[in-house]
């Protein structure tokens, strides 16, 4: 980017600006939207919609802000008549053949062809008395359905395959008002970052097959988090209804993401829902465990720890919370500890238009936090540990049975901290509710030691509560105490005092697209991103 | 040669010269007729002295869009750091038009030089002539006639022995109007779907394969050598009162007419004589109801504006109309106005690229009101919904295909709207059965 | 999704197992252009039209083959195949005609020679395909002969000046 600024006037406001900036982007800054629809800020822009048109003074026509660059004493207007009037003849065009399907119609209430109809479009149609166009729907394949009846040809969802993903597997297929997009009979639409299309629709044109008739837009809350699929770390949103998660969709994060996710952490939510949850904490009695209430179940943790010397083991999930993992390392201070977090391994699949972004083989997305905490990957090796630990503390891991015989005959303690209650493990000492990321705030760290926070997108099932309010409460002792965190905010800070990495930083430091830590943190991580 | 006919007198014979001479065909034969001297001389020039050179003759491109060639030419790099390309746009679609086949079938080598004058001149090793896919006739005879040149070294690493390379390439559109825009042209080379580009880049700055390009049409490329040999002052010289307006165009005229053909005219020259001296005027009992100039993308003009018009760029578009490529419909009494219009607006409706939105859509709907109209089913509502159309699809899109689905209806709307009416109040038998 | 840019026939040939069409000759000619242009894409066209020439009509297979030979995937070589209304992607009759009736030649009688056309070849309507097999027939834009009312390709002859009643003789040159 040039350092050269460029001074013009949008809506009558005056900004200065990078000289090449386009006026959409100028506008964005002096908080003007110019409506449009094929323009997207992460594909290239061919300026083929005509909706971006704006008046701009002594240019002799309109021209779209998308491709026009600011020129020094530039004066943009936006919402002349004349550019309304563009506008709504823009809007009327794409209405004549795009079906009422709105009471059908999934993106009903995220739908761009809506929202700029309502704000400027005509109120009534003058194409009356002639059929629309009409195609029959399509299955591109995987998740993705297309219904040409809805498209408005903006082409977005082809340059990305073209353009992002490197693979011209969607086209335009014939020619003027027949056109629609087109696929091959010998391809199917199933890159794995092909879900992205489904976002970049501004209609209902292209539609997930998993989110199909699911809920309608105005009945979700949208939560900010990070995926938890693989260390890279993409920002999300998390969309509930009625406190059930029923769809991921990208946050943009220019360092990170920019607008995209992959397929995977897309469909990777169903778990989040999970009905088969550990209700209240269990303490053993005899032979069996015994519902109990969150002090009596504190109590006996901290007399087990107590009574307890020696190594202690503690097998984490990939997806713990930095947070967690945290307090729960330091909760056993007094011990020899050996900390494994669980990494699945996958196939990584690049997405090969913007650097730096793929999914990544490690299928954890708080391997690196964990390493800053003193985790390992080592799975296997801990496991083995764990056979003769004194104390073994299962962080929600997925223990197959094996695993869990293997516990079991161990002679050590087995705490269980614990979203699902794993069969085998019906001896632990104690099994403790804890909730999964989607019902918890805190952060996550990725391979670029990235810290990024996450909402809780829905309310902890029963009894359960984050793990790091469960070693953070027997850490600070019996009773009320200050000392025992009571948000993840007061938890993060406490690892500074642990780990100098994190001193100094605080939740509000990461706002949404996180910060890097650490002075290893490689020069790509923050630049690496083609803005 | 108003060809197929005589020369008429008040011509200006120039390209037209061997239309209708088969022995001009050949190299030998185009040798004998003066020609390759002027690529001689052209490739001893240097290509600012050539440029300058079609700069003062005053040069307009002939494919349309009237930009002084010389200008256009000197946009390319002055230093040939990537590798700079011709295009010849042999694209020609525009209803009305039908001179640029006749320079390739029966003066091939005229194109031939042509070409490869100005790729010398704008500093690039290769031409590629662009010829759409319905000239059967013409590819057959410029893929003989540059497989000739090449064979006699008129073309290729030697080019007539100057030592520089001059390489033409032939290839072959499938079917599509909207690849005669110069950037639609480009991305339908590269083997893409013809799309015309957005405006920036130039194509003298990212053409074609990304490269500094010039495209040219047929006629203006073949004009490039008579400048060359008889010099810009004389080409200037061809000029009748309009400074603006140089040298001779080829006009086809057709329709309702005594003698369709291409006529050969200094710039300049009335549209009365054109239309009823050299062209024989209407078919006998009828008269001429309404003109189009320019190919079908201009407004319709009126008997009595044609009869007033001098014809040149600014001459028409004083009487309301434009040049464009001067292919002239000439439509008589007979001529059913709406339907013609309608038939015009189906044409752009099927040739549209589906990029923008006003012309995708409006190009269309447009189509279906005329229909209705045609249909006896028109209201008065109907004027103000197309003109409304027309507006929104006039000055808004990548390339002017929507504005010129507009001209016809809007200037059709404004001189012939007793037409329209008729329609609509019942007293016109409808033309074809609603839909 | 049927295109409508080339009306549908329905006789055989979509049936019929695709043989290669890119080998010996054919694909020595296509060799020969590469040098010709700096990318390979740029002789998608040319490609195109020798698939044409070989089979009459360009299938899903063939399409598959030129991406494949090109270097391209098929669903980019589909968007540019139906971009352009002369590549048939379905078969036609063994003499494809093409009338021209935009309105130079519709003031001069285009509509009646494309009657006369229906008529006389037995097709009886417009992209259908004659029950002999020999003639498919369709209404084209422009085709830049208007001073010769009315023009038609046959195949790739290029015939000026037709009138009704030159249709009969014309069409019997054509087996």
């Amino acid at each position: 980017m040039a350092d050269e600024l460029v001074n013009v006037t949008i809506e009558g406001m005056t900004l200065s600006v990078p000289k090449g900036t386009t006026i959409i982007e100028a506008a964005k800054q002096a908080g003007v939207l110019v409506p449009h629809y094929c323009y997207h800020p992460s594909l290239p822009s061919p300026a083929v919609c005509r909706m971006c048109l704006v008046e701009v003074e002594k240019a002799p026509k309109l021209m779209p802000a998308c491709v026009t660059a600011v020129a020094e004493g530039q004066v943009v207007h936006v919402n002349s008549d004349t550019a309304k009037q563009a506008r709504e003849g823009v809007l009327e065009f794409l209405l004549i053949n795009h079906p009422l399907d709105c009471p059908i119609c999934d993106q009903s209430g995220e739908c761009e062809l809506q929202d700029y109809v309502f704000q400027e479009g005509r109120a009534g149609t003058r194409y009356q008395e002639y059929a629309k166009r009409y195609n029959p729907v399509e299955d591109f394949g995987q998740d993705i359905l297309y219904v040409p009846n809805r498209c408005i040809l903006c082409t977005r969802c082809v340059r990305f395959m073209d353009d992002v993903a490197h693979a011209p597997i969607l086209n335009v297929s014939e020619r003027g008002d027949r056109a629609f997009i087109g696929i091959s009979e010998s391809q199917r639409l199933d890159h794995p970052w092909a879900g992205n299309v489904v976002d970049l629709c501004p209609v209902g044109s292209l539609l997930s097959k998993d989110f199909l008739h699911k809920a309608r837009a105005w009945d979700l809350d949208k939560t900010a988090s990070v995926c938890p699929g693989c260390t890279q770390g993409c920002n999300i949103n998390i969309d509930t209804r009625d406190d059930v998660v029923v769809r991921i969709r990208p946050r943009p994060n220019v360092e990170v993401n920019r607008h995209f996710i992959c397929d995977y952490g897309r469909m990777n939510y169903r778990w989040m829902n999970r009905g088969d949850r550990i209700e209240a904490p269990l303490v053993r009695d005899g032979a069996r465990h015994v519902a109990t209430d969150w002090d009596t179940a504190l109590a006996r943790l901290e007399q087990v720890l107590r009574g307890a010397s020696g190594s202690a083991v503690i097998l984490a999930s990939g997806r713990a919370s930095t947070e967690s993992l945290g307090l729960v390392r330091r909760l056993l201070e007094r011990f020899t500890v050996t900390a494994a977090l669980q990494v699945p391994l996958g196939d990584e699949a690049p997405l090969a238009g913007i650097p730096d972004l793929a999914l990544r083989r490690e299928r954890a997305p708080n391997l690196v936090g964990g390493q800053l905490l003193g985790y390992s990957a080592d799975w296997t090796s801990a496991l083995r540990q764990a056979a003769s630990a004194a104390v073994v503390v299962v962080l929600d891991a997925d223990l197959t049975p094996a695993d869990q015989a293997a516990l079991a005959g161990a002679p050590g303690v087995v705490v269980v901290l614990g979203t699902v209650l794993p069969d085998g493990l019906r001896d632990a000492e104690l099994v403790l509710p804890v909730t999964t990321m989607a019902e918890e705030n805190g952060t996550y760290v990725n391979r670029d030691r990235r810290i990024q926070r996450f909402l809780q997108a829905k309310s902890q099932p029963g009894m359960a509560r984050p793990a790091w309010w469960v070693a953070g409460e027997v850490l600070a002792g019996p009773g009320p105490s200050a000392d025992a965190p009571s948000t993840a905010a007061e938890a993060f800070q406490m690892l500074g005092e642990w780990w100098p990495v994190f001193a100094g930083l605080t939740h509000a430091d990461l706002g949404f697209t996180g910060r890097v830590v650490g002075s290893a943190a490689p020069a790509a991580a923050v630049g690496g991103m083609a803005r | 040669m108003g060809y197929p006919h005589p020369s008429h007198p008040k011509e200006t014979v120039v390209l037209s010269q061997y239309f209708g001479d088969a022995g001009a065909r050949t190299y030998d034969g185009w040798v004998e007729r003066g020609g390759y001297a002027a690529l001689r001389k052209a490739l001893g020039m240097t290509r600012e002295a050539l440029i300058e050179e079609v700069k003062a003759s005053g040069l307009r491109g002939r494919g349309g869009a009237g930009f002084p060639t010389g200008l256009k030419w000197s946009f390319m790099p002055k230093e040939v750091v990537r590798p700079h390309y011709l295009v010849c746009n042999a694209d020609e679609s525009e209803p009305g038009t039908f001179k640029d086949r006749e320079i390739m079938r029966w003066t091939p080598h005229a194109l031939i030089e042509g070409c490869a004058v100005a790729a010398y001149a704008i500093g690039a090793e290769r031409c590629y002539i662009y010829i759409r896919g319905e000239f059967t006739e013409p590819w057959r005879i410029m893929s003989a006639a540059v497989e000739e040149a090449y064979a006699r070294g008129g073309l290729g690493g030697n080019a007539l022995g100057s030592g520089k390379r001059v390489d033409i390439v032939l290839h072959r559109g499938a079917g599509a109007y909207i690849c005669g825009e110069e950037t639609a042209m480009m991305n339908s080379l590269e083997g893409k779907r013809g799309n015309p580009r957005i405006k920036p880049p130039f194509p003298a700055v990212s053409g074609v394969f990304g490269m500094p390009t010039t495209i040219n049409n047929v006629e203006t490329l073949a004009a490039v050598p008579h400048i060359i040999n008889r010099g810009a002052a004389w080409y200037k010289s061809l000029c009748l009162g309009n400074p603006k307006s140089t040298g001779t165009k080829l006009i086809s005229i057709c329709g309702h007419i005594q003698r369709p053909g291409n006529y050969e005219v200094t710039m300049g020259t009335p549209l009365k004589e054109i239309l009823y001296d050299m062209a024989g005027g209407p078919r006998p009992g009828r008269t001429i109801k309404a003109v189009i100039p320019g190919g079908s993308s201009v407004p319709i003009m009126t008997r009595d504006e044609a009869e007033a018009a001098l014809f040149d760029y600014e001459g028409i578009v004083e009487k309301g109309s434009m040049l464009g490529s001067a292919g002239l419909i000439v439509m008589d009494d007979t001529t059913d106005m709406v339907y013609q219009i309608w038939r015009l607006a189906r044409f752009y409706a099927h040739e549209s690229c589906a990029q923008c939105t006003q012309c995708r859509e409006g190009t269309a709907w447009t189509t279906k009101v005329l229909e209705r109209i045609l249909a006896g089913k028109g209201k008065q509502a109907d004027f103000q919904l197309l003109l409304d159309l027309s507006e929104n699809m006039t000055g808004k899109t990548i390339c002017v295909l929507s504005d010129s689905c507009a001209a016809p209806v809007v200037s059709g709307i404004q001189k012939f709207r007793s037409e329209f009416e008729a329609y609509m109040a019942g007293s016109r038998e409808p033309a074809m059965a609603a839909v | 999704m049927s295109s409508q840019a080339n009306p549908t026939v329905t006789h055989g040939g979509h049936d019929v197992p695709h043989q290669p069409v890119f080998v010996g000759e054919t694909l020595a000619r296509l060799e020969a252009l590469y040098p010709k242009y700096p990318t390979k894409m740029a002789c998608l066209l040319p490609a195109l039209w020798m698939v044409q020439e070989a089979r009459g009509w360009i299938s899903e297979p063939a399409i598959n083959e030129v991406a494949e030979v090109l270097e391209l995937t098929p669903a980019y070589v589909k968007g540019v195949v139906t971009f352009y209304t002369m590549y048939h992607t379905h078969p036609v009759g063994r003499h494809f005609i093409q009338v021209c009736t935009t309105s130079p030649c519709n003031i001069c009688g285009a509509e009646d020679v494309v009657k006369a056309l229906l008529q006389a070849t037995g097709c009886g309507e417009l992209g259908a395909t004659s029950p002999d097999g020999r003639f498919t027939v369709i209404e084209v834009e422009c085709l830049g002969a208007c001073g010769f009312p009315t023009p038609i390709l046959i195949d790739d002859d290029f015939i000026e000046s037709v009138t009704p009643a030159s249709v009969p003789g014309l069409l019997q040159r054509y087996a």
